[in-house]
């Protein structure tokens, strides 16, 4: 008999059946709910409400219901959230894919729609895993600088998981009963009932469940091993030898930690940058002042322990900042209360070259207009000769090359 | 006929959420995301699953009614071909030029690296192969 993509394939995975989707949709329920809260988490660490430079997706309307001020404390939170919702996203894609092959012959039920309420599950399943497929997809390709998505990654990423989480709720509160009934009797090493998903004539089984588990396991272990790693310096940056920020630090010594965008990249001309030619403009309540480089040398100089975090995944251990409290420099400028500030840098692209930073995150006295790096005078591509750090801040809200402070209410 | 009407409302419901969403995800070129979001289930459900089963059956075919060694072709496979489809950008290159002027690391290695593993993962297994297969001469057979 001849077979098209319109006649269902023979299926003959003994494999298949409610357990084993069970199993695996009862890890990505787990799975996804953490990549979901922590995608979230981040999106309100950039602080959209604040300042409409801070906001991507300024049409949110109620999807930003839950939007809170983002903590200095602790410093590691974004190294720690960020980190978790990239490494465990990559870590589900075979979990994923095995999910999706466990029920590949649903997508070919005779009759394909056997009532109004079926029909609407089957666009919902569409959106679920054209939902699921379309996340990882621009998640994975992000990571890796791979701009192809059709589009601006935080719109796509943020409305694109909401509406696979809304196709994900009903997944769950339909699927949910029928998932726990089989994990029961699983437990009570009950026989596995009859369904659609049990092949009726399967061939000879060439792998157990077990097997197939250890696989899928096996593969999220292998991703998770090879990714894991470039949240953290040194050898063990080492071992994310096929992730982007894996594999050894761009350089040695006081800068040679992990960079996200290089000064030449970002259009940064040296010649703007030199002792002559730089002056940071300050601006509040009393006028503006301009410091050159050695003033703002002469101001009292503090230090801070702060990692850098990307929304990429990646991250360093903690780098020892030193230069001026943001809220030195903001009573400089007749700002006693703490308040907020607008940062513009010199680079002449990158979605957040104008920044803003919160009247918390002024306040707190770790938060730095950086102008040494462990003992040494940040180098170009870190941000010479100024930069913002903040704790527990997003890596690109710690402007570099920075030319305007603004402080404020926004 | 409607259905029952539990998950009628479940569904209707979570359409709204999508809805509300989905204007906004739409509001750019919507055609394009529409490709992407649809697309990405098709070139799952009929390129990339199609072409994964019709590679294993092949496999299966070509194992014949002897089938111990399939698994130990099967596993590295799958490990390999996951990490190639994770990773493509960076193993393919495309990207090599972006991330070394965005970074300043290099993005060479990514393709040796995968070959690497792929060479460890398919050696790895042909050794724990030949180690069954010796381990089964000396045993009397599996009744099993």
């Amino acid at each position: 008999m001849a077979r098209s993509l319109l006649t269902a394939p023979r299926w003959r995975s003994p494999l298949r059946g409610p357990r084993f989707t069970a199993v695996l949709g009862t890890v990505l329920l787990a799975g996804v709910t953490v990549l979901f809260v922590t995608g979230l988490v981040s999106y309100a660490s950039y602080n959209p409400d604040l300042a409409r430079v801070n906001d991507k997706t300024p049409g949110k309307g109620i999807l930003g219901f839950y939007l809170f001020s983002w903590p200095t404390d602790p410093p590691w939170l974004y190294r720690l959230t960020q980190g978790v919702h990239v490494t465990l996203g990559l870590t589900l894609v075979p979990v994923l894919l095995a999910k999706l092959w466990s029920v590949l012959p649903r997508l070919f039920t005779v009759p394909p729609v056997r009532s109004l309420s079926h029909a609407l599950e089957r666009l919902s399943l569409l959106l679920l895993v054209g939902g699921a497929l379309f996340q990882f997809a621009t998640g994975i390709l992000n990571v890796q600088l791979d701009y192809v998505f059709p589009g601006s990654f935080y719109p796509l990423h943020f409305y694109g998981a909401w509406v696979f989480f809304g196709a994900f709720l009903a997944h769950v509160v339909l699927k949910m009963p029928v998932a726990l009934r089989n994990l029961r009797a699983m437990r009570r090493r009950e026989p596995e009932e009859p369904g659609d998903l049990v092949v009726p004539d399967p061939g000879a089984p060439t792998l157990t469940r077990r097997g197939a588990f250890g696989l899928v396991g096996g593969a999220s272990l292998l991703l998770f091993a090879t990714s894991a790693g470039r949240s953290f310096d040194g050898p063990l940056r080492q071992t994310a030898v096929l992730t982007p920020h894996g594999g050894p630090e761009p350089g040695t010594g006081p800068n040679g930690f992990q960079i996200n965008k290089t000064a030449a990249y970002a259009g940064i001309r040296p010649a703007e940058t030199t002792a002559e030619a730089w002056r940071l403009a300050v601006t509040g309540r009393s006028g503006t002042v301009r410091l050159s480089r050695a003033e703002l040398l002469d101001l009292p100089q503090h230090s801070a322990a702060l990692p850098i975090a990307c929304v990429e995944g990646w991250s360093t251990s903690d780098q020892w900042w030193r230069g001026v409290r943001l809220r030195d420099l903001a009573a400089l400028v007749g700002e006693e209360e703490p308040t907020d500030v607008l940062v513009e840098s010199l680079q002449r692209r990158g979605a957040f070259r104008k920044a803003a930073l919160r009247a918390n995150q002024v306040a707190d006295p770790r938060s730095l207009l950086a102008l040494a790096v462990n003992g040494e005078d940040l180098s170009p591509d870190h941000g010479h000769p100024a930069r913002i750090i903040v704790p527990a801040a997003p890596g690109v809200l710690n402007t570099k090359w920075v030319a305007r402070l603004t402080f404020g209410r926004l | 006929m409607l259905g029952s009407p539990f998950p009628l409302l479940v569904l209707l419901c979570s359409f709204a959420l999508c809805g509300y969403a989905g204007v906004r995800l739409l509001e750019g070129d919507w055609l394009l995301v529409v490709l992407w979001f649809a697309g990405a289930a098709v070139l799952h459900d009929l390129v990339l699953a199609p072409l994964y089963l019709a590679a294993d059956r092949a496999l299966l075919a070509t194992a014949g009614p002897r089938r111990r060694w399939v698994n130990h072709v099967r596993v590295p496979a799958v490990l390999s071909g996951l990490l190639l489809l994770v990773w493509f950008p960076l193993i393919t290159g495309r990207v090599s030029e972006r991330y070394v002027r965005v970074t300043a690391l290099s993005a060479d290695g990514y393709a040796a690296r995968w070959l690497l593993l792929t060479a460890a993962l398919f050696g790895g297994s042909a050794l724990l192969y030949a180690v069954r297969v010796r381990r089964g001469r000396r045993r009397p057979p599996d009744p099993g």
